[in-house]
This record gives C-alpha cells, sequence and structure tokens, in this order.
C-alpha cells in the first residue's frame, strides 16, 4: 500500500512541460480579468482608493525626505542614493504585490473552504491563488517606486556604462522574481501554519522596508541574515552598491553583484517545491 | 446596562486570545519592524544627536514602544471595523441595529477588549526584546508608567473613533478595502510611528502635533520619556480627551444619517 | 475512456485518516489523534446511476466527495472515477467531472451570472457550439433567462444554487457530485432544481452522487441510497428496503375542523394533539392515500400535511433494529 501510496504522489509528466507555464499565464489571465471587471463594478470606489493607494505610500518616502530635513547623509548615503535604494525596492516589492501580493490571504481561503473549489477547475492552483482578488490598486506602490526611481537617476553620482544600464532593469525585474518566490513560499506555509500567515509580512513589507536603507546601518548579522538565509540582498543593495561604486559591508566577491538573477531562480525553485510540498500536505490532510 | 458593555469587553477579550499562534506570529513581526527602525534611528541619531529633544536611548524606547503599541492601536487593521464593513456590505448590519445595545458603544466595548488583549499579548513581548538589544530609557518611577497607561487608553479610544468612522463609510461606499488602507497609512504616518513627530520639521511637525492621531503614539510616548511631566503630562491626556469626545460624537452624528439610510432602503 | 461495462465510479477498500491534535484535560501538549473519517469504503456506481450518499454530520460524506474529486489524496485503497484516478490525475478528471457544493458557490458574486459562465467556458475550452447548446439547455430547463444579466450578489440563495448547478453542467460532466444541492432552499426552488437533476440525468446519461438532509431529494430522484456512519457503509440499496430496515415512519399531521378526541384508524399511531390538530405516524413504506381517506370519511378535515423521516431518525432506528 505504501508503494501504491508512493506512485500516487508522483506528478505526472504532462504537468511539468513547458505548456503548463503557458497553462499557468493563461489561467492567472483568466482569473485576473474577472477580478478586474468585479473592481470596475465599483469604478468611483476604484479610483480613489488607486489614487489613495499611490498618495499613501508615498508618505513612505515623504519619511525619508523629512529625515534629510535635518541630516545631509544616512549612514554616509546621500538623499539621491538612499532613493536609488527605496526606488529600486519598492518597484520590485511592489510587482510582487501586484502579480502575487493575494497569496498572503491564502489562509482563508483555506479555512473557508474555497480553496477546494479552485483545486476543482482544469487549471494550474498556484496560477488561480495568486491571481485570486487581484487588485489593480496596488500599482500605485508601483507607480510610487518608479517616480522615486526617476528622481533618484539623475541625482546619483553613477557612471552609467553599458553595464550599469543594463544592470538596472535585470535587478527591478530579478528583485521582483525574488518577492514573488517569498509570497509563493509565504502562501503554502499557510497550508501547515494559516494563523501565522504574519509571519511572512517581516519578510515582505518589513524587507522592503529594510532594502529602502543603506545596508551598512544595519548589523552583521541581520546583514548575513538577509544575504544567505533569505536572500534579499540581492533584491537591490548588492546591485546598486555596484552602481555607487560603494565596497559591500560583508565584502562579498565583486560576482555576487550580478548574481541577482540566477539567485532569483534558485527562490522560485525553491519556492516551487515549498508550494508543492504544501498543496501536497494539504491534499492528505483536508486543511 | 454597564455590565453589558463589561460583559462585552470581556468577550473582545477572549475572542483574541483565543488566536495563539496568530499572536505568536504578530510578535516576532512587530519585533523584526523593529530592529530594522532601531537601526534606522540609530543612524539618524548618530547624525543629530538630539534630534527632537530625544536622546538616542529615548529615540529607540520610542520605537519599541511603538512597536508594542501598533496592534492595540489596530494600526495594520486587525480591529473590528473590516468586520463592520462585511456586516454593512452584507446587509447583516441591519440585526446590529435592532439590538438592545448601541451600536458605536457596543463595537467601542469590543474593540477595547480587543485592544486589552493586543496591549498584553502583542506589547509586552517586543519591548522586552527591544530593551534586550538595545539600551532603553524605561522610567523607573510607577506615577509615569499609571499616567502612561491612561495616555494609552484614551489613544485606543481615539483611534476606535477613527476606525468607526471609516467603518461607517462602507455605508456610502462598497468597497471598503481601499478606505481601510489608506487610513492605516495615513495612520502610521500622522501618529509618528514612521517617524517622531517632534523630529517633523516647522509647521509640519505642530500640525501633525495637534491631529488626533498623535494621541496614537507620540502623546503616550512623550508621557514615557517624560518628555511631558506633571501638568504638562495632564495636558496631554486632556487632549486625547477632548479628540475622543469630538471623534465619537462626530461618529455618534454619522451613525444617526447611515441609520436612517438604512431604514429607508432596507439595507 | 470508461468500456459501459465498467462501473462510473469504484471505490476499493479506501480510507483516510486524519491526523487531528487535541488538547488532553489536564495537559500542557496536544495529543495526537488518528480520525478515520474513511474506513474501508467500497462501491461502485455504473453509468447513468443516480445515487444518494447520506449520513449523519461528520460521517464522512464529504470526505469521500473531496476523494473522489481529487481534491483529497486517499490513505489506502483505489478509487477510478471515469477510468481516471482521481488524487493522480486531478486535471484531467476535472473536465470529466461537475461538482456543485451547497454551502459554495463557485460564482463570481459581483459579476453578472454570464460573466462566471464565460469564465467556465475559457477554462474548460468548450467550443462555442457545444457552450451555446448547453447554456440554452440550462437556462430553459432552469429558467435562467432573466437571471443572467444580474450580479450573483442580487441572485437569492434559490436563484444562485440554480445558476451554481448549470456553472457544474456546461463542460457535459459525465459525473456529477451535488453536497447538498437544496440545502436552505425554498420549495419551489427545490423542485426546480429536482427536475433539472431528473432531466439530465435521463437525457443525458449523467451519473450522478448527491448527499443531503432531506430525504424528498433521495425519493423523487435516487432508485439507490447508500447510508455511511462513521466512515463505513452501513446500507446500500433501495430506499423501501432503508425505511424497512430502519423501521421508520412518516407524520401525517391533521388539522381537523374541530378539537377532537384522539383518533383511531387503521395502519396508524396516534402521537400527540394540539387543539384541533393532530400528529399520526405511520409505515413510512405504506401509502398516505387510505389513512387520508379512511380519515376524511369520518371527520371533516382542514388541512393536512406529510412529514418525512429526518434522515438522523432513519439511521438511528436502522442501528435501533440491528
Amino acid at each position: 500500500m505504501a508503494e501504491s501510496a508512493a506512485r500516487t504522489r508522483a506528478t505526472p509528466a504532462a504537468e511539468r512541460t513547458p505548456g503548463a507555464v503557458a497553462e499557468s499565464v493563461r489561467a492567472y489571465r483568466l482569473v485576473v480579468g474577472m477580478w478586474m471587471r468585479s473592481t470596475m463594478a465599483y469604478r468611483a470606489s476604484f479610483v480613489m482608493t488607486a489614487l489613495g493607494n499611490l498618495a499613501a505610500t508615498a508618505l513612505d518616502f515623504v519619511t525619508i525626505v523629512l529625515m534629510f530635513s535635518h541630516i545631509h547623509a544616512l549612514g554616509g548615503f546621500t538623499l539621491p542614493e538612499i532613493a536609488l535604494l527605496y526606488g529600486t525596492a519598492s518597484t520590485s516589492f511592489g510587482l510582487a504585490d501586484l502579480l502575487a501580493g493575494s497569496l498572503d490571504r491564502l489562509g482563508e481561503r483555506v479555512r473557508d473552504g474555497t480553496f477546494d473549489t479552485l483545486l476543482l477547475r482544469p487549471a494550474p492552483v498556484l496560477a488561480q491563488v495568486a491571481a485570486d482578488r487581484f487588485a489593480l490598486r496596488r500599482l500605485g506602490r508601483v507607480t510610487q517606486g518608479v517616480l522615486v526611481l526617476g528622481w533618484s537617476l539623475p541625482r546619483v553620482d553613477v557612471h552609467w556604462t553599458v553595464v550599469n544600464v543594463a544592470l538596472l532593469p535585470v535587478t527591478l525585474l530579478a528583485g521582483a522574481a525574488i518577492f514573488c518566490a517569498v509570497f509563493v513560499a509565504g502562501g503554502a506555509f499557510q497550508f501547515w501554519a494559516g494563523d501565522a500567515a504574519q509571519v511572512q509580512n517581516s519578510v515582505t513589507y518589513g524587507g522592503a522596508t529594510l532594502l529602502q536603507y543603506p545596508p551598512g546601518i544595519f548589523s552583521r548579522e541581520l546583514l548575513r541574515g538577509v544575504t544567505f538565509v533569505v536572500p534579499l540582498a540581492f533584491v537591490n543593495w548588492l546591485p546598486c552598491l555596484r552602481m555607487l561604486g560603494r565596497p559591500d559591508p560583508l565584502g562579498l566577491p565583486g560576482w555576487v553583484d550580478f548574481a541577482g538573477v540566477p539567485v532569483a531562480l534558485l527562490c522560485c525553485a525553491l519556492a516551487g517545491v515549498v508550494w508543492r510540498a504544501g498543496v501536497r500536505s494539504y491534499r492528505s490532510t483536508g486543511s | 446596562m454597564g455590565g453589558f458593555y463589561a460583559a462585552v469587553v470581556v468577550r473582545g477579550f477572549r475572542r483574541f486570545a483565543t488566536y495563539r499562534v496568530a499572536t505568536a506570529a504578530g510578535v516576532f513581526t512587530n519585533t523584526v519592524f523593529g530592529l530594522i527602525i532601531s537601526y534606522s534611528y540609530i543612524a539618524l541619531w548618530d547624525q543629530r544627536p538630539h534630534l527632537g529633544g530625544y536622546t538616542e536611548a529615548q529615540a529607540l524606547t520610542y520605537v519599541w514602544v511603538g512597536q508594542g503599541l501598533l496592534a492595540a492601536m489596530a494600526q495594520m487593521g486587525g480591529g473590528f471595523e473590516t468586520e463592520m464593513m462585511e456586516r454593512i456590505n452584507s446587509g447583516a448590519i441591519a440585526v446590529d441595529l435592532y439590538r438592545p445595545a448601541d451600536l458605536q458603544g457596543w463595537w467601542l466595548a469590543a474593540d477595547l477588549g480587543r485592544a486589552a488583549f493586543q496591549l498584553l499579548g502583542r506589547g509586552v513581548v517586543p519591548i522586552a526584546c527591544g530593551a534586550l538589544v538595545f539600551d532603553l530609557a524605561l522610567p523607573a518611577s510607577p506615577l509615569v508608567w499609571l499616567l502612561f497607561a491612561a495616555a494609552v487608553a484614551l489613544g485606543t479610544v481615539v483611534s476606535f473613533a477613527i476606525r468607526f468612522l471609516v467603518g461607517l463609510s462602507a455605508f456610502w461606499l462598497l468597497d471598503g478595502a481601499g478606505v481601510v488602507q489608506m487610513t492605516w497609512i495615513v495612520g502610521l504616518f500622522f501618529s509618528g510611528m514612521l517617524l517622531p513627530l517632534n523630529a517633523f520639521p516647522g509647521a509640519l511637525g505642530d500640525i501633525a502635533q495637534a491631529l488626533p492621531w498623535s494621541a496614537m503614539l507620540q502623546v503616550p510616548a512623550d508621557v514615557l520619556l517624560q518628555r511631558r511631566h506633571g501638568a504638562d503630562a495632564l495636558l496631554a491626556l486632556a487632549f486625547e480627551a477632548g479628540w475622543a469626545a469630538v471623534l465619537l460624537a462626530a461618529g455618534r452624528l454619522l451613525q444617526g444619517v447611515a441609520t436612517r439610510r438604512v431604514v429607508v432602503h432596507g439595507g | 475512456m470508461t468500456q459501459s461495462g465498467e462501473p462510473m465510479i469504484a471505490v476499493e477498500d479506501v480510507e483516510k485518516v486524519f491526523d487531528v491534535r487535541r488538547k488532553a484535560a489536564g495537559r500542557l501538549r496536544r495529543e495526537r489523534h488518528r480520525v478515520r473519517a474513511v474506513d474501508g469504503l467500497s462501491f461502485t456506481v455504473p453509468r447513468g446511476e443516480m445515487v444518494g450518499y447520506i449520513g449523519p454530520n461528520g460521517a464522512g460524506k464529504s470526505t469521500t466527495i473531496k476523494m473522489l474529486t481529487g481534491i483529497l489524496t486517499p490513505s489506502g485503497g483505489r478509487v477510478l472515477v471515469a477510468g481516471i484516478d482521481p488524487s493522480r490525475d486531478r486535471a484531467r478528471l476535472s473536465r470529466r467531472i461537475g461538482v456543485v457544493f451547497g454551502q459554495r458557490t463557485t460564482l463570481w458574486w459581483d459579476l453578472p451570472l454570464r460573466d462566471s459562465y464565460q469564465l467556465v467556458r475559457r477554462m474548460y475550452r468548450i467550443e462555442d457550439a457545444r457552450y451555446a447548446r448547453n447554456l440554452a439547455a440550462c437556462v430553459e430547463l432552469l429558467d435562467l433567462g432573466p437571471l443572467l444579466d444580474v450580479p450573483v450578489r442580487q441572485l437569492s440563495l434559490g436563484q444562485r444554487m440554480r445558476g451554481d448547478i448549470a456553472a457544474a453542467l456546461l463542460h457535459d460532466p459525465e459525473v456529477l457530485y451535488l453536497d447538498e444541492p437544496t440545502i436552505g432552499l425554498d420549495v419551489v426552488s427545490k423542485a426546480k432544481v429536482r427536475g433539472f437533476l431528473r432531466t439530465v440525468n435521463a437525457e443525458r446519461g449523467t451519473t450522478v452522487l448527491l448527499t443531503t438532509h432531506d430525504l424528498t431529494d433521495i425519493e423523487t430522484l435516487c432508485s439507490r441510497v447508500m447510508v455511511i456512519d462513521h466512515g463505513r457503509l452501513m446500507y446500500d440499496g433501495g430506499l423501501d428496503g432503508l425505511h424497512a430496515a430502519g423501521d421508520s415512519e412518516r407524520t401525517l399531521v391533521v388539522d381537523f375542523a374541530r378539537e377532537l378526541p384522539p383518533v383511531e384508524v387503521p395502519g396508524a399511531r396516534w402521537v400527540r394533539s394540539e387543539g384541533p390538530r393532530q400528529w399520526l405516524a405511520f409505515p413510512a413504506g405504506d401509502s398516505a392515500a387510505p389513512l387520508v381517506a379512511a380519515l376524511a370519511a369520518r371527520h371533516p378535515l382542514v388541512d393536512l400535511s406529510v412529514r418525512e423521516p429526518a434522515i438522523e431518525d432513519v439511521i438511528a432506528r436502522m442501528y435501533g433494529a440491528a
């Protein structure tokens, strides 16, 4: 019986083919489309909350500007340099939040039993959950991040070589992918401990806050943690330090500044493994 | 009637006391945020040692008090307002209106019970963690702690009164998620959770200090740090009580308008 | 593909064990308990049959349905639905089955009913002609015409249930699972739902497995009933057999024109009186007609109704008999 159970758990090859990715994207778009139409049922409310979201998330940056009304440099970084960190962190996090932020409410779906209905559809579950409650108003954070980034770029002392120019968009996307992986792993975690959903906020929102500041102001233990355990340092710190021509406080070899993409891929792969384990656990325990 | 509301308070406390894993997770998150903000304040006070009249130890105390009060003041959700909005949207609020208890009083009692639990369950441990890692400027005098407790209690009422207004907005707006989120962020900013209001420059600082959100962190923290002591501390409490009264009255007024709407439209 | 001779649903010695953590009295640590929600269950359902699946709350009904849909993986035994192992090939199976959970809607709350159906069309990749045909059939039989452009949040419970059933049938499933499809519905909606299910079963040959607390659902729809309790199959056969096995009774509630002493009629047993109203119990397998005729011959009647035995009662009596 153990043997047959093991065979039962094996994933059929069809689900792993590249077709599965296309299927996921298709399902994601279908569900997102439904949520956007649902939002538009309350159009006035949407416009107001989207603008409000933009203005409100901007207060984060206003706080930093207020700090700079008293000082010229924080941890040795000028305001435009901090704005570069802030802009890259906010844009990456905002993108991930827009694409997969709903995963942090997976526990609710598990508790009220509606997760079951997602398992009944002929579409990849992860795509359905990521698209669940898709909220276009989250574009506010992305917009705000891009604006701050745009303000900082002409003001920072970066030698815009081909490498640095290419590094910026790659960093934004790799950073978004790392945060997406955190959302997926955090969502999967809720299959086991739905009540502990808050813990992932310390990595997502906490991480986004952390990355707004220069790494040098934090303790080395914290820096090691966000480099080697949850590799948030690759979201923007390491590539931005390279662009700004500053040493990194952990003294890592120079090539790690370009490791964002492989690190992001690794994170996504690990998150995928955790997700599968989470779904499997749900299907054997039923919540 | 007083006994009834006391029972609602106790029920509110108990209800949140059952979420033990969630409480532990919240404490963890508060502690992580406390660490991140502490380091940024150390860098800031390193440049300006007496910014806003705080020493570095006082600034760090401020950070951890802020993390300790965050849940009690429901600054990032967890309060009653989302539930109330859901009840308004689903029409279940009509049932609440026919209860013998007053709508505002009932929710206030339940929210105070919640806040009392959050203060103990989510407040004590982060402050203790902060005190372990950093040198904090916590007072020794029991009188100061007593004043602080009063300031926190009044701050909770102000926090409730604001969120009650937000909750009522669901009578007019069908999708409350955006409004709630905006309230959080405005509240975080003007309570001084992101940066102490005394470090806000010029007129912005004065305005922020005069707004009701300051009752949710800045005022209690200043009482605890003895930046406001003696008669000034009593003045601080009076300031909070004044806002509480004004906002509760506004809530009552709006509740009346909303109730008439329910009666007319049948929910 | 299933050959016509093979059963549509085959459950063989299936079990589902859950680890439940419970706080033991007087101990700080929570103790682990193993709960057998489904315990050595075996049955088959041939193609085109309509089966009632009943049992008390917590008996293992929902767990069984979840294993038959692939939501849950069995702890042991074998499940085959339409020749597919549900836990292994959930996505492939999902195209061949339809599921309706009475308590949870799959419709989109803020959007018109039609939009939910469009999503089903795209997700299941239903060809246009087939979609149009199926939708038209559902709309006609379930009276959905005036509801298609109404946001789901404005529908009544009965309307929403009809909408949900249609959504589960647009892709022509060979098997339909219904978990409490009539719960909370008014009499008219219940009748509509039952009529529709009968038509679908007769015309399309859809195999139907339905759980319910309403014995009338079973009586009007199912030729076969399975009773489950504590995860085991307690009874499998016709409804008459169930009544006989459980020796259950229906109740005739009669409103006489005036207050009477307890009436005596052959084939019925007086239960109680309340003013002019009296309650008479009679064997569930018997027809109420001769009884009513006998009563009407003796006393003027104002009103009468027949109460079905509750499923819990039937099962309780079954245990008493066994």
